[in-house]
């Protein structure tokens, strides 16, 4: 493989590991702090693709559809904490996962009825179309360079809220013993819906910004769900820095794998075998990854403390 | 006498003089959509043995009915025909797969074990689509399906539906008799208090991989009856949101509640039937549905039909 390639390979699995930390930080504050399992998250990242690509349709301008769509996710995940899943934080999992399971299948189906079931794409905006010369013989495009860049700025910026003001203050409490934070006198319930709020918000931004690199379909945010939750599980429940490192692990492994795999098991075996084999192994990759850091660290990579 | 076992004679009752009476209004397609949602209580029931008695909830158990399924298929297309012949290889290659599966599995606990179950079923589930000899994505149509000692009765019609209604109720007669026993107890013990359990000399690990290996063998004989039934096999026999409907089926008729994985099922099967009836989009009423229930109907349809049943907790 040349160089050029795997540098590629390495800034793609880059992005795909910063679009999955804009998600697992959501989904991992949500559980750290609440105990909630929401496979409901992906859905908010399905929210924010389709929000985009309307509002961009509605208003011609892609920043404006931006900030919009921000918005929007923001108020669709703060509807959803009010309607369905404040009655749940004192519920089993096992309700939890079925009252989150009934609201994907409905968006899904509402996203279908709404935009149709085919795919939609739209052109990343006009001033971030171009590509950066890297060496002399890479050219990467400029959208994804901004798409990693965006998702370094609210690793960082999670980084200052969480360690160094007195909401975040309170998020790390609460993700160690919620009843005595409550006893304080903090009102658990809004502490909930702004992490809530804003879990919702960061996966709709994933979505937005993955809007013009990969297709918009219904159903679209089930399997990076499904991603989201192996990278909070080996970073460690609760643990934004986990979910950061795992993000990019896992985003660094898949992506070089669905390329690897296929040319590596072709040294050891013949290559009809290994172009079998190849897709469905680098597909499993994460798992395997997962399963193994499960049983060497059955609490992930970099536990938060005190998260049961 | 325990009111569930009322219940379950006569739902057992109406079960077998189905398609005696259902000719008279309906047709074979009422009889398949029967078959239909007593696979779905079969594999439930194993998944409810897990969950409900176990506390373990597996978001990977349709992962067992593919394993079961496609070793079915794998053993007609190499030419093995007998039915009986058929079950043990399934039996085998599900407790094989279980067995590695819930060894990793069951050194976690709790959220971690939805978790990598969840994994091990994706696992199975891009397994399967990577079978290229067996139709890899798209799945594989059967043109042969398996026989009882060349007789064609456990292929079709109410043959078929003898068979798949016998092993109903040989899942509920055993996980029945499971969860009485020694070992019963023990799992629920586990459940309930793993510490105390492994204080007082059990082996919480051991009780529980072998409850995770019935499980799976029962979820791989409902793979293996629904091969017969629909003549086709594909991975998205495996796929994750399977195994949700499952958890949906078990939590919806009530935990370690055999006949609610019954009722369950059925209701899930009749719902989308009606609904999809109704409208094309029956998904936008399901979803709220589900929402509804979980918010307003905490203990499932068998605590709707017996206050009395025994029920384990939810957590």
């Amino acid at each position: 493989m040349s160089m050029t390639l795997f540098l590629i390979l390495c800034l793609n699995g880059l992005q795909y590991g910063m679009l999955l930390f804009l998600i697992a930080a959501g989904l991992t504050l949500v559980f750290g702090v609440m105990g909630f399992i929401n496979l409901a998250h992906g859905v908010q990242y399905m929210v924010g693709a389709y929000m985009v690509y309307a509002y961009v349709a509605l208003t011609d301008s892609f920043v404006l559809a931006v900030v919009l769509s921000l918005g929007t996710a923001l108020l669709f995940g703060l509807l959803l904490e009010y309607l369905v899943f404040r009655h749940l934080y004192t519920r089993s999992h096992l309700d939890q996962v079925l009252a989150t399971f009934g609201i994907i299948i409905f968006l899904n189906e509402l996203a279908k009825v709404v935009f149709g079931p085919a795919t939609l794409s739209i052109a990343p905006p006009e001033f971030l179309s171009g590509s950066i010369q890297l060496t002399e013989t890479l050219r990467y495009p400029v959208y994804r360079f901004v798409t990693i860049v965006a998702g370094l700025a609210v690793a960082l910026g999670l980084y200052f809220i969480v360690s160094y003001t007195r909401i975040g203050m309170l998020i790390r409490a609460g993700a160690t013993t919620p009843d005595m934070v409550s006893a304080l006198g903090v009102n658990i319930q809004r502490l909930f819906m702004i992490v809530f709020g804003v879990g919702a918000m960061l996966a709709g931004f994933a979505g937005v910004i993955a809007a013009p690199i990969f297709a918009i379909e219904p159903g679209m945010g089930d399997n990076i769900l499904i991603v989201a939750f192996v990278v909070i599980i080996i970073g460690g429940i609760g643990s934004i820095g986990g979910a950061f490192v795992a993000a990019l692990l896992v985003g660094l492994i898949d992506t070089l794998g669905r390329s690897v795999a296929t040319m590596a098991l072709s040294v050891v075996f013949d290559a009809s075998f290994a172009n079998q084999i190849g897709p469905a192994l680098a597909s499993m990759l994460i798992y395997i990854l997962m399963a193994g850091i499960l049983i060497v660290k059955p609490k992930g990579l970099l536990p938060a403390k005190g998260v049961a | 006498m325990d009111r569930s076992l009322v219940v379950a004679a006569f739902i057992f009752a109406l079960l077998l003089a189905s398609p005696f009476l259902l000719p008279l209004i309906g047709e074979g397609y009422l009889l398949g959509l029967i078959i239909k949602a007593m696979l779905l209580a079969i594999a439930a029931i194993s998944l409810d043995l897990l969950i409900g008695h176990g506390g373990m909830v597996s978001l990977g158990h349709a992962g067992f009915v593919g394993v079961g399924a496609y070793s079915a298929a794998i053993g007609l297309e190499s030419g093995i025909e007998n039915i009986l012949v058929l079950l043990l290889i399934t039996l085998a290659v599900t407790g094989l797969v279980a067995l590695v599966t819930g060894v990793l599995a069951l050194r976690t606990s709790g959220v971690y074990f939805l978790m990598i179950t969840l994994a091990f079923g994706q696992m199975i589930y891009f397994t399967l689509t990577s079978l290229a000899a067996y139709g890899g994505d798209d799945g594989l149509t059967l043109w042969s399906l398996a026989t009882l000692f060349g007789s064609d009765v456990v292929q079709s019609g109410s043959g078929l539906y003898f068979v798949v209604l016998g092993t109903l109720f040989a899942t509920w007669w055993g996980v029945y008799r499971i969860t009485r026993s020694r070992f019963g107890r023990v799992l629920r013990a586990a459940r309930d208090n793993p510490e105390r359990a492994e204080v007082m000399g059990f082996s919480v690990t051991r009780y529980r991989l072998i409850a995770y290996l019935i499980a799976a063998m029962i979820a791989g004989v409902s793979g293996l009856l629904l091969v017969q039934h629909a003549e086709f096999v594909s991975p998205a026999l495996a796929a994750w949101q399977r195994s949700g409907d499952l958890i949906v089926v078990v939590v919806l008729g009530g935990l370690a509640s055999r006949n609610g994985a019954i009722l369950g099922a059925f209701f899930i099967v009749i719902v989308e039937e009606v609904l999809g009836s109704i409208l094309h989009e029956w998904r936008l009423i399901y979803g709220p549905l589900l929402v509804l229930m979980v918010l307003f109907a905490k203990g499932g349809i068998s605590d709707l039909l017996a206050a009395k049943t025994p029920r384990g907790q939810t957590s």
